[in-house]
This record gives C-alpha cells, structure tokens and sequence, in this order.
C-alpha cells in the first residue's frame, strides 16, 4: 500500500480492510490498468491471477464501481481493488492485454452494467441476447421485470425471426462476412 | 449436429476458401448443457470456435438484490446443479464472514462433508460424460450408479435430490438425520472399488489415451493468464488449492495431499480429478471421525429465533421473533469475499451489504465461465472430435456460466 502511493501518487484514493483480513485499494480510474499492470509485474507483489472483474451499483451513489478480484500465488495475498465510475462516463481502460480471462470477464460487466472497456478487443453482450434493447439488467435503475412492459416484451418476442439468431453476422463472431446471406 | 439452412455454407469473406460453419448446439449432448459453439472447419479441422452462451440466463444476481439474505440460498444450488451444497455452503460462508459470525465446530465439519461429498459427486458426473464423450459407456453407467447413493444422501438430509438449499446463515437447516454418516461411511468403504474399477477401465486404456494425451495442451503461465483454477489450473503444474493456501474450516489439519499435473493435456485433467476424489475420500473418512455432539446452529441473537416459550411468556422475545421473522437477517454493512476450492475451480462469492435487510450486490465468481473462455484458445487446430473432449475435459456446467 505504502508503495502504491509512494509509486502513483494520487492516483490511490484510499484503501481499507474488510472483514478482518481483506485488503481493499480504492484507485483511480484513469490509472487503473497500470497499477494493476504494476501489481502483476512487480515480484514483491505478483498478483498473477486475476480472479474476477465484477462492478457493483450501490444506488445510493450514483455511477458504478469496478471491482478486481487478485490472488498472488507465490505470496498466497488477496487483493480488492477498486474503481469508481462517474455516471456521466461509464469507462474504463481494458486488461484484457493482461490477463486474457478479463475477455469474457468484462464483457459481462458490459452487458450487465452498460461499463465501456476501452481497449477491449470484442466488446459486445455475452449473457443477454445479442439485440437487448432494455438497457443493462444489474443496473438499480433497471426494474426486476425489465424496462419495457408486458406488451412490449411479447411483441418484441414475436417480431423475431428465429433464423435472425442463427446468422453468424447476428453474433458477430469470427469476423464473418455474410456474402451468401442472400435469399 | 443440426446446422441451420442458413449457416452451414457461409465462408470467411471468400467463398471460395471451402470452410464451414457449423453449429453444435444448443441442443447437444456433448455440449454437456445448453451450450452452444460456432465452430469454422476446414474439413475436420477446427479453425476457429466461438462458444455462445446466456441460454440459461436468469439473472439470479439480479434476483438476489429482491431477495432476504436467507432467501437467496435456493438460487445459490440451481447454479450448479451438479455440486448444489457446495453452493449452499460458499454463500452462506461468505455471509456469515461479513457478519463475522463463527459457525459451530460440528456445524464446520458437517459443511466439510457436505463439500467432499459434492466434489465426489460432481467429478462422476463429468467422469462418466467424459467417458461417454469418448465412446466408453462402462464407466458412465458405474459412475451414475455411485452418484445415485449421493443422491439418496442428498435426500435423506435435505428433502430434495437436486434443489437441497441446506444451509442457513449461522447453520445448516436442519442437523443430520440419524444413520445418515453410516450409509456416508458404507459409501466411503464402498466407493473406491468402483472407483478402481473405472480407473482399469480407462487410465491405461489404449483409446482413452490416444483420444486424451496432448489433445488441448495449456502451459502453466497461460493457464494463469487465462484465469483457470482448480483441478484444470494444478493440472497444468501449478499448486493451487485453496483448501490448502487460503484454508477455510481447519482444512490445514486434514491429511490429503494436492494432486498435480505435468502437461496440462485432458489427459492431466482426467489424472487430478481422478485423485482428487480419491483424497476427498480421506477427508471424508476424516470429518466423519472428527464429528463432534452439540448444536449445529450458533446462538446468536441477530439471526437465532428465541424459543417459542420464551415468545409466548415475555414481550421482548415476540418482538424480536417478529422482527427476525419479516424483516430477515440484517448484515453489517461492508462487502466480503469468500471463496473456497469448488469441484470445477475457485468457486468465490461476493456480497455488499448497506446493512439492510438485502444485498446491495451478489456475485458469484464463477469457475466454470471463466474455464470456458478458454475454449476457443485450446482447440484452434484440433479435430472437432478434440473438440468435444476438450470441452468434456474442462467440466463446465451451463447453469453456473449462464446464472
């Protein structure tokens, strides 16, 4: 912690422990990708596993706050590290050129609570369907049976063409060009 | 495989390059759940595959915000359906962390029990899948035949086979029935002359092998990168279990030891989970001697309803009976993670409390979606036919990627 600040300066907002034992750094957004960068890298600290990038909407505040999960196999330590989004700029630099498992992580965290990676390569829904148009679920702001009504929905439902799922531009994977696509 | 009309003959850009697109899935067996994968072919020839997945999509974290602390214990076992007290036991850890509660010593090694037995339970059904994956039906049938007496376990203690929600904050729902550790202790005899039998029936077989070894091979240092844990993280080399370097209860005085692997190949993962139930075995024979008298739910005002004497004779008690009662378990306000060694990885819970009533936030930290994403990376330049064992091989369950 001493050395985050003495290396970062302000861009470490606070830090906190949780539950006895849980080390919490608050940071800043702007530099969020390389105090994680450094927190990897570093051999006193090598935080090598990124366990989990989660973001949380208290409600209360608005915005939302990004949460790093890190575990240092070597050192056997925890780490919390957090970041908080204004609402008027949900973004955050990607760690995807870091750990690889932040990919599927984060996109979560963008189709969940709408948070733009910058940087990540493949930023698109990955639990909801492809062409949600209700807004992001986790967000306080989102009702627990959705933004649109009951009618809305239904026809929204019918509208779709099943086949509509099953093209390959549909789920803009692999990068495909559908020049067969005509019928 | 059912491509669609429409899918099967697009091509990358050119339509001349002759590469097909297909689909596995949803609907598949070897999907092993509503999993679906684009695949691009060249021939037999995996060239790129994109796994899609939200099918089982329900949101149970958003569920969990309208929900009382307690209440949230049935969504937690209709994740993973395949090990559901363990996910009972995770949340319900990670709830009384917060709270800094201290659960009973006999509650502790019940929730042990619970947790081995679910590892045993999980690992056969993706020991038998895999299996079947391969074209070995044998041990599919000796494996569902042992997960069935965990099954009778499940519901002689619970109530329910599958759905159990056994644990309450600062307890388990109810203790254990009489006889139940004699039939636990008959399967703990019992069980490793199947296991031994299976292990004959495909450790040196010469198919299983070939089907296996270097078939979706990840170093260690990817494997870290790409966020594996558990059984897939130690059979790329690395010694990482949380039982044993972040230990929850008193696992560091239980004797097992930590299988790992050397190549990181299905064949790896097939030897670690293989021990790996063998050790929960000792365990198991271990919690069961170790299993103390006494109460298994803590006495504490904040989440224990007094007696109902005491309801009845004093106005106090009805009170706070009646607070407890409609109001729930309050939690201190902070936010805990908790995780332990789950049957597919790190399974880690998440939860932030303003104090009230219900969650801010519950998140679950999900093994097998993030052992999933690495999917496409380990079978680019396989056969479809690795395909499916590679994905067989990093035992993923639908439920808990999709929540």
């Amino acid at each position: 912690m001493e050395q985050l600040t003495a290396i970062f300066g302000s861009a470490i907002v606070g830090s906190e422990v949780q539950c006895g034992d849980q080390q919490v750094v608050f940071v800043e957004p702007a530099q969020s990708r390389e105090i994680l960068e450094w927190l990897r890298d570093n051999e006193e600290q090598s935080y090598d596993l990124l366990l989990d990038v989660t973001a949380v909407d208290y409600g209360s505040v608005p915005g939302v706050q990004v949460v790093y999960q890190l575990w240092s196999i070597i050192h056997k330590k925890l780490l919390r590290i957090k970041c908080s989004l204004p609402e008027n700029r949900l973004e955050i630099r990607s760690v995807v050129d870091l750990w690889s498992c932040a990919n599927w992580l984060e996109r979560e965290v963008f189709d969940l609570f709408g948070v733009d990676f910058v940087g990540h390569p493949d930023l698109r829904r990955i639990l909801m369907p492809k062409n949600y148009s209700e807004g992001h679920p986790l967000r306080k702001s989102f009702p627990l049976r959705g933004k649109f009504s009951r009618e809305k929905q239904t026809k929204i439902a019918l509208e779709q063409d099943y086949e509509d799922y099953y093209r390959p531009e549909q789920l803009g994977a692999l990068g495909i060009d559908p020049v067969n696509d005509a019928d | 495989m059912m491509p669609t009309k429409k899918t099967i003959e697009l091509s990358r850009g050119d339509s001349d390059s002759g590469n097909m697109l297909v689909n596995i899935g949803p609907q598949h067996p070897a999907t092993h759940g509503v999993l679906r994968l684009l695949c691009e072919l060249d021939g037999e020839t995996v060239l790129s595959v994109e796994p899609d997945i939200g099918y089982l999509h329900s949101s149970f974290e958003k569920l969990g915000e309208f929900r009382t602390w307690n209440q949230i214990v049935p969504l937690t076992d209709r994740m993973d359906y395949l090990a559901p007290l363990m996910y009972n036991c995770v949340y319900v850890m990670a709830v009384e962390k917060l709270m800094g509660l201290e659960v009973t010593e006999r509650c502790k090694v019940v929730r042990v029990l619970c947790m081995e037995m679910e590892r045993i339970f999980s690992h056969l059904l993706w020991l038998g899948t895999t299996a079947i994956d391969v074209g070995a039906f044998t041990p599919f049938l000796y494996a569902f035949q042992e997960r069935e007496r965990i099954y009778k376990l499940h519901e002689s203690f619970t109530g329910a086979r599958i759905t159990t929600s056994a644990t309450r904050i600062g307890g388990m729902m109810a203790d254990l029935p009489d006889g139940w550790t004699d039939e636990l202790k008959d399967f703990v005899e019992t069980f490793p002359e199947t296991l031994d039998e299976i292990d004959s029936l495909l450790t040196r077989n010469g198919i299983h092998l070939g089907r296996t070894q270097d078939i979706g091979i990840i170093s260690s240092s990817d494997a870290i990168n790409a966020g594996f844990t558990g059984p897939n993280l130690r059979a790329s080399g690395i010694d990482y279990d949380l039982r044993k370097d972040r230990p929850y209860y008193d696992y560091e005085t239980y004797e097992f030891d930590v299988p790992i692997g050397k190549n990181g190949d299905c064949y790896d993962r097939y030897l670690v989970r293989m021990e790996e139930m063998r050790q929960s075995l000792k365990i198991l024979s271990q919690a069961l001697e170790r299993l103390p008298d006494g109460p298994i739910n803590v006495e504490d005002p904040r989440i224990s309803l007094p007696s109902k004497t005491d309801c009845m004779n004093d106005m106090e008690s009805m009170i706070h009976h009646f607070k407890i009662v409609t109001e729930g378990v309050r939690v201190p306000p902070g936010d805990c993670y908790f995780a332990i060694e789950g049957s597919k990885g790190e399974l880690g819970m998440y939860v932030v409390s303003d104090g009230g009533e219900k969650p801010i936030r519950w998140r679950i930290r999900p093994p097998s979606f993030v052992n999933l994403s690495v999917l496409p990376q380990l079978a680019e330049g396989h056969q479809v036919s690795d395909l499916i064992m590679i994905n067989a091989s990093l035992d993923i369950v639908l439920g808990e990627i999709d929540r």
